[in-house]
């Protein structure tokens, strides 16, 4: 039988999507990852360990993607230097 | 093996999962995944011998439990196959997750219920607590009478699943032990005159895995996020919408099968000897064909007896339950499964419910029997309608009556 094009279906009859919506994680942050930059020394631990991959490295050091970074606070947890502090997102 | 004339009827003697096998070999399912469990494992033995011989042209998955017999059909019937699967007991509790899943996503699959009491105690044999137990799924749900039923309404419920106005997962249900091993004259109607009936599969137009259509199938709905209620409710009022419809569907299918092959079986409920019936006995499944023959024998002695046979139990076919109640002064309601809930069976928990949206008020008289391979008899349908006629006379016997408590 034909093939209808998926836009024009009803919309209420199955549970489909046809446009991306990303659903990036950085709404539901409560804590952000704040970097002191005279501290980091581009060791990479940050980058390795972060669950949603969205440190970011910059000319002198790393930074999280804020649209993404979901505030778990591992990178701070991991980092050797300390560079990293986790700040109340209403306090910034 | 017995070869299937292509368009004539033919007579042959079987059982009911034969029979349920034959009827899916006519409907030419493009996918068939299995896994056996008693009393369903001659039916799918009988299709494994029919892909075998090259009688049904399906693709057949031998996988290795009824979880992934449902998941591996949803993808098969997402990529355009028409499916088919059947299971009992402990292999529908195995199946649980992506049989919730299924309605949802419109899937219009047929799965047998080959039916079995529910564990524990421990038992192997007929009862209908299994399929009762999913009975809020969103599956639409359809309980036989006799071995030519189980041939006939797998075929239509085909036809229903895919009606694009039902869009919906059936259930066909036929009792282990009575139907799934009785034997009995079963007429195969012609295979080019099905397939005329049943069309070409449309089963993804609406929901699809197909490079050609890019989509995401089941994406994240509802939340609080903006729209996500409005979305999520839209699903669900659509679904219990399409089951709305299946009602009027299936009519008109009962309509078409019995002009085109002759045999006519109520869609909903069947109304045996009730038009001039004081009081009247509310069956469902195998148990009416003895059900009947209590009515016919009470019918002998002057006592004015019908008999009201639910077919189709999900959804709920409330109006022409309330119609046939409505024409007798007592009912006795015969449950095959118990609803731990309100100490009743679920027939009969439904049929109240139902009475109460209407002007209707009579009394009801609950029997439990039939658990665990018991049989129901006429002996037994009598003593219903005793206490039947009890209720009607003013003095209602205490509910439930479990019909084979001594036996």
């Amino acid at each position: 039988m034909p093939m209808p094009d998926p836009s024009n279906l009803p919309k209420d009859l199955a549970p489909i999507a046809t446009r991306l919506s990303a659903m990036l994680p950085g709404d539901w942050r409560a804590l952000r990852p704040v970097v002191d930059r005279a501290k980091c020394v581009k060791c990479a631990v940050c980058w390795l360990f972060c669950p949603v991959q969205c440190i970011a490295e910059k000319p002198r050091w790393f930074a999280a993607d804020m649209s993404v970074c979901k505030g778990c606070g591992v990178c701070a947890q991991e980092c050797p230097q300390n560079a990293i502090a986790m700040v109340e997102e209403d306090a910034a | 093996m017995n070869q299937l004339a292509p368009n004539s009827s033919q007579m042959i003697v079987c059982d009911g999962n034969e029979a349920a096998a034959r009827a899916v070999v006519l409907a030419r399912p493009d996918v068939v995944s299995v896994f056996p469990i008693t009393p369903q494992s001659s039916l799918v033995e009988s299709l494994s011998q029919f892909v075998a011989d090259g009688v049904l042209g399906a693709e057949l998955i031998n996988a290795e439990g009824e979880h992934s017999v449902l998941s591996a059909l949803q993808g098969a019937c997402l990529a355009g196959a028409r499916t088919y699967t059947a299971t009992s007991g402990p292999g529908l509790a195995f199946m649980f997750e992506p049989y919730v899943r299924t309605p949802g996503l419109r899937l219009p699959m047929v799965v047998s219920l080959v039916t079995r009491d529910m564990l524990s105690p421990q038992c192997v044999w007929g009862g209908q607590q299994d399929a009762m137990s999913v009975r809020e799924c969103g599956w639409i749900q359809v309980y036989c009478e006799d071995v030519q039923e189980v041939l006939d309404t797998v075929v239509m419920a085909f036809k229903l699943a895919e009606h694009k106005d039902v869009l919906l997962p059936v259930n066909v249900c036929h009792d282990g032990n009575y139907l799934s091993y009785g034997v009995s004259r079963v007429e195969m109607p012609a295979a080019g005159l099905v397939d005329e009936f049943l069309g070409e599969a449309a089963v993804n137009w609406h929901i699809a895995l197909d490079p050609a259509r890019p989509m995401a199938v089941d994406p994240l709905t509802g939340g609080t996020g903006p729209g996500g209620a409005a979305s999520f409710v839209g699903y669900r009022k659509s679904q219990v919408g399409a089951m709305a419809q299946s009602l009027r569907v299936f009519s008109d299918i009962h309509a078409e099968w019995a002009e085109r092959f002759g045999r006519h079986w109520a869609p909903l409920v069947e109304e045996y000897r009730l038009d001039d019936a004081d009081i009247a006995i509310v069956t469902i499944g195998s148990m009416t064909g003895a059900g009947k023959d209590a009515v016919d024998a009470a019918r002998e002695r002057g006592e004015k007896v019908g008999l009201i046979k639910v077919k189709t139990y999900r959804p709920f076919p409330c109006e022409a339950v309330i119609a046939a109640l409505s024409k007798v002064r007592a009912a006795g309601i015969v449950d095959r499964s118990v609803s731990f809930a309100w100490n009743c069976g679920p027939l009969h928990q439904d049929v109240m419910t139902a009475l109460f949206a209407s002007p209707v008020r009579i009394p009801l008289v609950g029997c439990i029997g039939g658990l665990a391979g018991a049989d129901i008899t006429a002996e037994h349908f009598a003593r219903v309608i005793a206490a039947t006629a009890q209720a009607a006379a003013g003095e209602s016997p205490a509910s439930p009556i479990w019909l084979n408590e001594h036996d």
